[in-house]
């Protein structure tokens, strides 16, 4: 791939699009481009629209209003059958009265295909997806885990451009889905296939994805890496959302400036108005403890004195919840290494004093937006 | 916040799908097929209500008479047929209707008419195109006609046609009327509260204790099913008729009317109670039963606080079910009704008896009404029971109980009596020489060549029509069913043949059967040709039992993940190749168990048929019938036995075939 203009690495392209329901709008004004080879993970609560949008990418569900754009042809009123991807369900779908070689087989047949070639891609799809020998047996006879990737071989066996999922994980329990999540991003990244897949397990997005599409009431919130999503989430509902975020009410004290109870913190440089009231956050991991009477605590930033009220070891890290009258009857909550925990002797009952970095205390809107 | 209003969706065109070629398939399959039910249900039903709302009248206005003096000699006083009848007060408003071949003689005006008399009439129609018969030729001109009083007596006035409720009033005022309606109603009342509480308690012994047998007596429940509803009535004229066996039993009332209808109504319907009412209390959740045990509730209490309760939407439903079928059942009222009339049996006697199809359809328009109601209750119900199904309950399992066990297995045995009773007289009455006066055995009775009937190739007809009904039945509805669930979009175009589809169960099968008489018998009607034919028996047998056939097909196909379409298309594969490849392997329980239904009530129903069957058509099952009216009493029992073993026959079939199914799909199942 040469280093040409972005537009042309654009595989997907969505404009504008809406999708009403009756009088219920699922969803509004929605406009994404998505890079040849990328995996998408769309992410948001229950109800957002996700699947809606996914549907509408697949022509399944057509949308109301808007373009969709797929390797620069305009599909947007293109029945399924004439667009070009493959699709994996959270049921997996498979067929349930056949093999599951014709299962993999279904989409093969009827494009010129000789029996034979057939046969040898359904042999490599079955290899691919780690079920070598398993191709004489019905649907129903293997796991959960194992069904998905049948549907995973079906999806790909005909070289889609591009490849849906939706939720394919949600149906299995923890251990198998975090094994499989990173098989499917292994084959993602084997076959580089453009993928959008829906979910509402931040963990899976932040673990799967190249970009991640956070979503909420039929409307796009945010879009970025995981890492900019976790980091610099664009509004409240994104940080809560994703990951912990301790909130503190505030009011704003300056440009980078918060007052939280009664005390001036400096924070990330926010736009808001003096006096508007706003919530701080921040997350527990970033919360730094400086130990009992630290000599530092007057010179450092943001620093103050809190109790710790309880403690719990969660086995890489201590989670701590810490009281101040500062924030009133509310608790703080703080990850600290047990590296840490061990060199400051905290103790459960105890004193000492943390500091919230400028650098990642962010100030947000109260509503959310 | 932005240049959009993000809560309202921008004016602009709606993105208009391109159809697949699947889409478009898909879409014509489902015109074609509700045009087969437009014009297979919708066309003749209108066709008959319209009849219903033909009348025919003498318009007296249209007639102008003069009459001569003693000598040939006429003034110039002329009088509309109006006039003449307005100064006699000859014919009420009510007289002048009449029907299509009505007819009317104008001497009736002249009190002193005689046809030896030398008094000359003339007569003329007021308009061209009048209906003026003089002997048998239809004089249409307004020309007078001078007559003397010989041929004037053969002068006929004919009706004109036009539309109105004249048909209804007509009706409405016979006082043999109230008497059907009144009979009708008490018949059907009677049978439904006696069959549904037998079946109730049929089905909870069956459900609720650890009797014996049950397998047995499951099978002989539903054993009245593959008969037709009036064998039993037969039956009852062997064992309580003139020299029944055990007429004493009855202490001199008479078994033909009220109380044989009653008996064999309630001998017809048990099936179709017991299965309805035994579904619902095998759904009913038995953790309440382990919670009112746990509250120590008297097994009376917990009867009427659980049991009654979790079965009332059965219980209903079923009660529909059976006051329907008896109200609309002519069968046995023909058979061992007597002089007892009821609604069913006036439409049959209006149509056979008489001739005259205005009423039949009239009375069919009233019979319509009650099965609509029933409908909509039923659907109703239906509805709730569904709701009640998905909830997620635990099956109850009955725990040993001797003495209710003991009870439980006699009243069974009581109920499965009667039921193997009323077969086996039938049997034997059909293999008895000559009834009672040598009972010695031989199949004489089963020389049906010899009856009227149809004879053998009857009952090759019915089977015939049986088999058609199933394989074409089967195939229409259950694609019609597929295309209804799985095609995207076009939610009007669903939604219209959904209705469609549930439509004939509200049709009593007698008043469809007489609908089709009026629309295919119609030199007009370009599927004339079918009338009278084996065609129109199948299509007639299809459209009868599709609701039932159709609400089969799509609670199966509902069963299967709605996504598989979706995988088909995103593979570029046919809609069709899944159809064939999967959705009808995956089906084939529920496609068996429609053709079997549909196989069955094709042999046995009378009232769809009774009007269409040809010479040609003949079917055993109306043959029954008119062996019986003929008196050929034993011949029409073994004609109906042959009925049951065919029926019992192909059940076995199916029941081969199912667990051969059932066996290959535990393969897929692991
Ligand atoms: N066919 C439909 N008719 C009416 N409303 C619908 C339909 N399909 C979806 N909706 C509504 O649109 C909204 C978005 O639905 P969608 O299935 O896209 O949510 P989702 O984000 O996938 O949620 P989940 O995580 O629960 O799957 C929901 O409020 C839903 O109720
Ligand atoms: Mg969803």
């Amino acid at each position: 791939m040469t280093n040409g203009a972005t537009a042309k690495d654009v595989y997907l392209s969505i404009e504008n699009l809406w999708k009403a329901f009756g009088d219920f709008l699922a969803l509004k004004d929605i406009s994404l481009d998505i890079i040849d080879g990328e995996f998408v993970c769309f992410l948001g609560p229950s109800g957002c629209g996700k699947t809606t949008l996914l549907r509408a990418i697949a022509g399944l569900d057509l949308q109301t209003r808007g373009t969709v754009t797929q390797g620069g042809k305009d599909i947007s009123n293109l029945p399924p059958s004439e667009r070009d991807f493959g699709i994996v369900f959270q049921s997996y779908a498979l067929f349930p009265n056949l093999t599951i070689e014709k299962n993999v087989a279904f989409g093969l047949e009827n494009t010129g295909r000789s029996k034979s070639e057939i046969k040898t891609r359904v042999a490599d799809l079955l290899e691919l997806v780690g079920l070598p020998d398993q191709g004489s047996k019905y649907p129903a006879q293997l796991s959960g885990g194992q069904q998905q990737r049948i549907a995973l071989a079906r999806a790909i066996a005909t070289h889609p451009g591009l490849l849906l999922l939706d939720e394919p994980l949600s149906a299995l329990d923890a251990k198998v889905r975090v094994h499989l999540r990173h098989e499917i991003k292994e084959l993602q990244r084997k076959l580089s296939v453009t993928t959008v897949m829906v979910t509402h397990d931040q963990e899976e997005a932040l673990a799967l994805a190249d970009r991640i599409v956070v979503m909420k009431d039929g409307r796009i919130v945010q879009v970025g890496t995981p890492t900019e999503i976790y980091r610099e989430p664009a509004n409240l509902f994104v940080a809560d959302f994703i990951g912990e975020m301790n909130q503190i009410p505030a009011t704003s004290a300056g440009p980078n400036a918060l007052n939280i109870g009664g005390a001036t913190m400096t924070c990330r440089t926010h736009g808001f108005q003096e006096n508007a009231p706003l919530v701080a956050a921040i997350r527990p991991e970033d919360i730094i403890p400086l130990g009992d009477g630290d000599a530092a605590t007057e010179t450092t930033e943001n620093a103050f004195a809190v109790s710790m009220h309880e403690m719990e070891f969660l086995g890489s890290f201590w989670r701590c919840r810490l009281a101040s009258e500062r924030f009133a009857d509310r608790e703080l909550i703080a990850d600290f290494s047990i590296n840490a925990v061990r060199r400051l002797e905290i103790t459960k009952g105890g004193t000492l004093n943390i500091e919230l970095p400028a650098s990642r205390l962010m100030a947000f809107a109260q509503d959310g937006e | 916040m932005t240049d959009v209003d993000i809560d309202r969706l921008p004016d602009g065109p709606r993105i208009k799908p391109k159809l697949s070629r699947d889409d478009v398939l898909m879409r014509s399959g489902m015109a074609i097929i509700a045009v087969y039910l437009v014009v297979t249900l919708a066309l003749p039903l209108y066709a008959m209500l319209s009849k219903s709302f033909s009348t025919y009248r003498f318009d007296l206005t249209q007639y102008e008479l003069q009459a001569s003096d003693e000598n040939g000699a006429f003034n110039d006083q002329v009088f509309t047929a109006a006039q003449l009848n307005d100064k006699l007060q000859k014919f009420s408003d009510l007289d002048l209707s009449t029907a299509a071949d009505g007819r009317l003689a104008p001497s009736k005006f002249f009190p002193d008419f005689s046809f030896r008399s030398p008094v000359n009439y003339r007569i003329r129609n007021v308009s061209e195109g009048g209906r003026l018969l003089v002997g048998s030729t239809l004089k249409t001109t307004t020309d007078w006609l001078e007559l003397d009083s010989n041929t004037f007596r053969r002068v006929q006035l004919r009706p004109v046609e036009s539309t109105g409720l004249d048909n209804f009033k007509r009706y409405f005022s016979t006082p043999a009327l109230f008497n059907s309606i009144k009979n009708s109603l008490f018949i059907a009342l009677v049978s439904t509260v006696v069959t549904v509480s037998l079946a109730f308690w049929f089905a909870y012994a069956l459900n609720r204790s650890c009797m014996r047998f049950k397998g047995v007596f499951r099978l002989v429940a539903m054993a009245p099913i593959l008969v037709p509803s009036l064998l039993p009535g037969i039956a009852l004229v062997y064992l309580f008729g003139n020299q029944g066996m055990i007429k004493e039993l009855l202490f001199g009332a008479s078994i033909y009317g009220p109380i044989g209808i009653l008996i064999g109504s309630v001998f017809f319907t048990f099936p179709h109670a017991f299965l309805i009412i035994s579904t619902a209390l095998a759904i009913s959740d038995a953790r309440l039963y382990e919670a009112a045990t746990s509250l120590r509730a008297t097994p009376w209490r917990t009867f009427w606080t659980v049991t009654i309760p979790g079965a009332r939407y059965g219980l209903i439903s079923s009660a529909i079910v059976v006051f329907n079928l008896v109200i609309t059942d002519f069968g046995l009222p023909k058979v061992i009704g007597g002089q007892y009339n009821v609604l069913a049996l006036d439409i049959y006697k209006h149509v056979i008896g008489q001739q005259n199809f205005q009423m039949g359809a009239v009375v069919s328009v009233v019979l319509l009404i009650p099965a609509v109601f029933a409908f909509a209750i039923d659907r109703y119900v239906q509805s709730k029971q569904v709701a009640q199904l998905s909830a997620r309950s635990v099956a109850y399992q009955p725990k040993p109980n001797p003495k209710a066990d003991r009870i439980s297995l006699l009243y069974c045995a009581l109920v499965g009596i009667f039921i193997v009773g009323i077969l086996a007289v039938c049997q034997l009455a059909a293999l008895v020489k000559f009834w009672p006066y040598d009972m010695s055995l031989s199949l004489n009775n089963y020389q049906f060549e010899k009856m009227d009937g149809g004879g053998w190739g009857a009952y090759y007809n019915s089977i015939k029509l049986g088999l058609a009904t199933a394989v074409v039945g089967t195939s229409v509805v259950f694609f019609g069913a597929y295309l209804v669930e799985k095609t995207t979009g076009f939610r009007t175009g669903r939604a219209i043949f959904q209705m469609f589809a549930m439509l004939p169960m509200a049709v009593p099968g007698m008043v469809l059967g007489l609908a089709y008489i009026f629309f295919f018998n119609n030199p007009s009607n370009p599927f004339n040709a079918i009338y009278g034919t084996m065609a129109i028996l199948v299509i007639c047998s299809v459209t009868h039992f599709y609701t039932v056939s159709h609400l089969t097909a799509v609670t199966a196909l509902k069963q299967m993940d709605k996504e598989f379409e979706s995988v088909s298309a995103s593979l570029k594969q046919p809609t069709m190749k899944l159809f064939a490849r999967v959705t009808v392997p995956v089906s084939l329980p529920a496609i068996l168990d429609i053709s079997i239904y549909l196989f069955v009530n094709a042999m046995t129903t009378v009232s769809a048929v009774v009007f269409l069957a040809s010479p040609k058509t003949s079917l055993a099952s109306v043959a029954v019938l008119n062996m019986d009216d003929a008196g050929d009493i034993a011949p029409a029992a073994a004609m109906g036995m042959m009925i049951f073993y065919t029926n019992a026959f192909a059940r076995i079939i199916h029941l081969v075939a199912s667990k051969g199914i059932l066996k290959r799909t535990q393969a897929w199942k692991g």
